[in-house]
């Protein structure tokens, strides 16, 4: 479409986010959380609704809810109570889910995010707040048979809705990966998006650039990868603004993204809004959440990502940009400081972990909970690289590749074994250098009185005659200052 | 002798009798019995039998548990592992429960038998037993009337004699009517003295287990057993269980409250009224301070009952929905009809009209005006209540306004049946725990029941009044 015509639109979009709960055992029964088993083995009486089973609430899903409530700074609901919201679907065997409709247990707060052009945003939230999951339902193709697991029926779950505040595509995956972050940190959710255990709705509608009113919004439900959120919008934007611009009336409507053709799909027209029925549920009675409550489970928080940040940068001394690296995920962090307590060398053990450490977690698709080196060793390295024995390039390459082959042995053994220790003293350059003044006595020179471009020729005849590796760096400096002194 | 435990019990102390003989007792009258009063919806003899054969073991051997002797019936609404449980439904089909009520357990464990199940309206929705999927029960004093419901075929088991004790549930009467009706005691806790795990939900925030023998002393000491806070209910109170049994005798001179315009009121019987005066006017001889006093909000009893139970029930009963258990429509073509045409044709009309109803005032659109108004007049109605027994010790009335009716009699007016119910529902209402004991008879012989209530969790004393009354 004309970047004219799509430039007059605006893009609105709302998130709502489910993020299951990390409990042991559902939210009102002592049936069991595990993932991947059996279909149809993780299931009850209570799970499956039979007669005279009652809700049991599971306390910790307040925990992880209010944890979740404090990292985007919600206000904290004190007086909880659950309600019905009644529909019938053959996944959701009581009838109906149980869930906080007027009492959410987080109201308000926000998410930071930033974008890739160094933008940062901040995303606010309509409230978080708990409910049980629903079972899945399977329906084959080419048999009149659908198929029920209920094995995720009762699951913790927190759902957080976002404002409308969302302007472009990319704020939107970018707000998920944040929670992602956030869950990740704070023991949550395991943020598995492709397990299903964090989807994610999106609320979407387009407007005229300026207009007072949002236009109607259209649902995409049950997106699970934030590549597909960030897809489906940039898909349905487009498809609304045609839609406009035709003259045709979008209608409220829950619609389905497809991965495999990147369009988004009417799944059912809501004629009118569904009547859910919500009272309170008579058979939990009211949670509340005291002083002393809330301030058992702000101690047992652990630490935030922003938190993390802090921390790099100031006790680390790290750059904003290599705190930012490094606080992407709990465990980097971790192993940063795991590294960090062996050595004081802060910024080369950062370079090593942006660099070598990630490149070859990347490549070898292994997660750094199960990276083979020891934080102690890599210490080592970066003693190396900091004492000048070792360059930077050689320790991120040949050296971090010999560690990884020899995780056992002594670091500094295996560089003297391999030949890895930098030659850096001014006398054994010495031969080479006046080598080369006798083979260029114009060019030394030239060097000397100013023509510098000259230096990477010397260098490369030195790197090319020696017999040991060097220091690029220091080698330049070495040549640089003996060739300027040098008579000619 | 099969009248009380306590006698059964000296009995098989004195080893005059063994427990497999109590049972034979008991099955004997079953059989003579149960085609013409339709009680019981399944008897469980062998096992019956087989669990008596190892208490007569455990009687030899000094181990026997507090209801060693105890002969029990369940109403079809609570689970017994490995039982049918259908509610008197056809919506159930064959269902067997997976576990067994919390009460069950706690009784199982001191040695009570179970020796059936016992019909009852369909989902306790009923004041007379005649709404249940397999017909209705007879009242064994007179087998042309019906039996008060909804725990019909519990009452008249005890009234009979086909079993010694049995358990109901009362969402605004469903024990008491009937035990009033039948001529025997009938118990309703406070809300939350007894665990609800294992009851079919009819309206969760009135429902209680009740229980209905000849003698309070029995009722106390079942009581005793089977209240206390559980793991599996959130709404139960885990305050100490008292040893009812052995508290059984009146600590002072109880002050007593009536209400005048319900013993005025033009709907009340009679001979109702007469019995009840009678009562009234013995306990002034006896030296009791007996005081009639009005209660403001009479007229809204019915109407607040009605329109909460009815909305907890009719999503209490979502997930009869032919997916998981019980019956489904062999008459369907999609998931639409397949709701439709299962639960249409398997759940009653009573239980129909109840949905609906609860359905309509859970809407949105008349939510405030129904559901929430309600609420607040529940509250009206429980701090009145407490106001009163805070003055008085107990509130005495009629269990019922009147007594058995013919079958089939008010079947086709509900509104006439549910106002079977305005003098229990205060007590669910309120939550507050409420006994019947019979007060005598009416002119065509059919049995009258006098209504005691009293304050959250003072069971102790409430029992110990009605021993007195009942003339134990």
């Amino acid at each position: 479409m004309d970047k004219t015509i799509l430039d007059k639109y605006e893009l609105v979009v709302g998130l709502e986010i489910h993020a299951q709960l990390l409990t042991n055992s559902k939210i009102f029964s002592a049936d069991h959380t595990t993932f991947g088993v059996e279909p149809n083995t993780n299931i009850g009486a209570v799970t499956l609704a039979h007669p005279g089973v009652l809700p049991k609430l599971n306390d910790r899903v307040f925990e992880l809810a209010i944890r979740m409530g404090l990292a985007c700074r919600s206000e904290i609901t004190r007086h909880n109570y659950f309600d019905r919201k009644n529909y019938f679907y053959p996944d959701l065997p009581k009838g109906y889910q149980i869930t906080q409709d007027k009492t959410p247990i987080c109201k308000g707060g926000k998410i930071n995010i930033s974008l890739k052009n160094g933008e940062k945003r901040t995303i606010r939230l309509h409230h978080i707040h708990l409910e049980e999951d629903a079972g899945k339902s399977m329906h084959l193709q080419g048999t009149p048979m659908s198929f029920l697991d209920f094995n995720r029926a009762g699951m913790p779950l927190i759902e957080m809705v976002t404002e409308p505040d969302i302007r472009q595509a990319e704020e939107a995956a970018a707000v998920l990966a944040e929670v992602r972050k956030i869950v990740r940190y704070l023991d949550i959710c395991d943020g598995n998006m492709e397990e299903g255990s964090m989807r994610c709705d999106v609320n979407i509608s387009v407007c005229l650039k300026g207009a007072k009113e949002f236009g109607q919004r259209v649902e995409i439900k049950n997106l699970n990868s934030m590549r597909y959120v960030q897809k489906a919008i940039e898909y349905e934007f487009v498809r609304q603004i045609t839609a406009v611009e035709k003259g045709e009336k979008i209608v409220m409507q829950t619609r389905l993204f497809d991965p495999q053709t990147g369009k988004t799909e009417a799944m059912r027209t809501k004629e009118s809004l569904t009547d859910y029925r919500y009272f309170p549920d008579p058979d939990l009675p009211p949670f509340v959440v005291s002083d002393a409550y809330l301030a058992k489970v702000k101690n047992a928080m652990p630490a935030l990502p922003s938190e993390i940040l802090q921390k790099l940068q100031t006790q680390y001394q790290l750059p904003e940009y290599d705190a930012g690296v490094l606080s992407d995920s709990k465990e980097l962090a971790q192993y940063f400081e795991l590294t960090c307590s062996f050595t004081k060398t802060y910024k080369t053990v950062s370079n090593l972990m942006m660099g070598a450490v990630k490149s070859y977690l990347n490549e070898n698709n292994v997660e750094i909970k199960s990276f083979s080196l020891k934080p102690e060793r890599l210490a080592e390295i970066a003693e190396l690289v900091e004492s000048g024995k070792v360059s930077f390039s050689v320790a991120s390459k040949e050296l971090f590749l010999a560690v990884l082959e020899n995780t056992e042995r002594d670091v500094l053994e295996l560089a003297e074994n391999q030949g890895l220790i930098l030659q850096d003293s001014g006398d054994s350059l010495k031969p080479l250098l006046e080598a080369i003044i006798t083979k260029y006595p114009d060019k030394v020179k030239a060097f000397q009185k100013g023509n510098k471009n000259l230096l990477g020729l010397f260098m490369g005849e030195v790197l090319k005659a020696s017999a040991v590796k060097l220091d690029p760096k220091k080698t330049s400096e070495l040549i640089s200052q003996y060739l300027q002194e040098a008579k000619v | 002798m099969f009248d009380s435990l306590y006698t059964i019990r000296k009995n098989l102390d004195s080893r005059s009798i063994t427990m497999v003989e109590v049972v034979r007792h008991y099955l004997q009258q079953i059989d003579a019995q149960n085609h013409i009063l339709n009680a019981f919806l399944e008897v469980y003899p062998e096992e019956a039998l087989a669990q008596a054969a190892q208490i007569d073991q455990k009687l030899e051997a000094g181990t026997a548990g507090k209801l060693a002797g105890l002969v029990m019936g369940l109403k079809d609404v609570i689970a017994y592992k490995n039982h049918k449980l259908t509610a008197s439904s056809r919506i159930l089909g064959d269902f067997r429960s997976q576990i067994s009520a919390t009460v069950v357990e706690k009784l199982l464990a001191e040695d009570a038998i179970i020796i059936g199940r016992q019909n009852c309206d369909e989902f306790a929705m009923g004041s007379s037993s005649e709404n249940s999927a397999f017909g209705a029960v007879h009242n064994a004093a007179d087998t042309s009337r019906v039996s008060g419901g909804s725990s019909g075929g519990s009452a008249v088991s005890v009234q009979s004699g086909m079993c010694l004790a049995a358990l109901g549930s009362d969402t605004g009467g469903s024990v008491r009517q009937p035990a009033s009706f039948c001529g025997v005691v009938g118990m309703k806790p406070t809300y939350g003295r007894v665990s609800r795990h294992g009851l079919i939900a009819y309206g969760s925030s009135f429902d209680v287990i009740g229980i209905l023998t000849k003698k309070v002393q029995d009722s106390a000491l079942i009581l005793e057993v089977m209240a206390g806070k559980d793991d599996f209910d959130a709404t139960v109170s885990s305050l100490p269980v008292p040893p009812y049994s052995k508290l059984l005798e009146m600590q002072k001179q109880p002050k007593i409250a009536y209400f005048g315009n319900i013993l005025e009121s033009k709907s009340l019987n009679a001979d109702v009224r007469n019995a009840i005066m009678g009562k009234i006017d013995f306990l002034k001889q006896q030296g009791f301070t007996v005081e009639a006093i009005d209660f403001p909000y009479l007229d809204y009893f019915l109407p607040t009952y009605y329109i909460l139970t009815t909305a907890e029930a009719s999503t209490n009963l979502s997930r009869y929905d032919g997916i998981r258990y019980g019956y489904r429509s062999s008459n369907f073509t999609d998931l639409e009809s397949l709701y439709k045409h299962s639960r249409s044709e398997a759940f009653g009309d009573e239980v129909k009209r109840r949905i609906l109803l609860g359905t309509f005032v859970l809407s949105a659109s008349y939510f405030d005006a129904y559901f929430t108004k309600a609420q607040k007049v529940r509250r009206l109605i429980q701090q009145k209540t407490n106001e009163i027994l805070t003055k008085y010790d107990f509130i005495l009335s009629p269990t019922s306004p009147s007594t058995a009716f013919k079958i089939g009699e008010k079947a086709s007016d509900p509104i006439e049946m549910y106002l079977a119910d305005i003098f229990s529902v205060q007590a669910n209402l309120a939550g507050i725990p409420a006994i019947t004991v019979p007060c005598g008879q009416d002119q065509n012989g059919m049995p009258i029941g006098l209504q005691i209530m009293n304050q959250h969790f003072a069971e102790t004393e409430l029992l110990a009044f009605a021993k007195y009354l009942n003339g134990e």
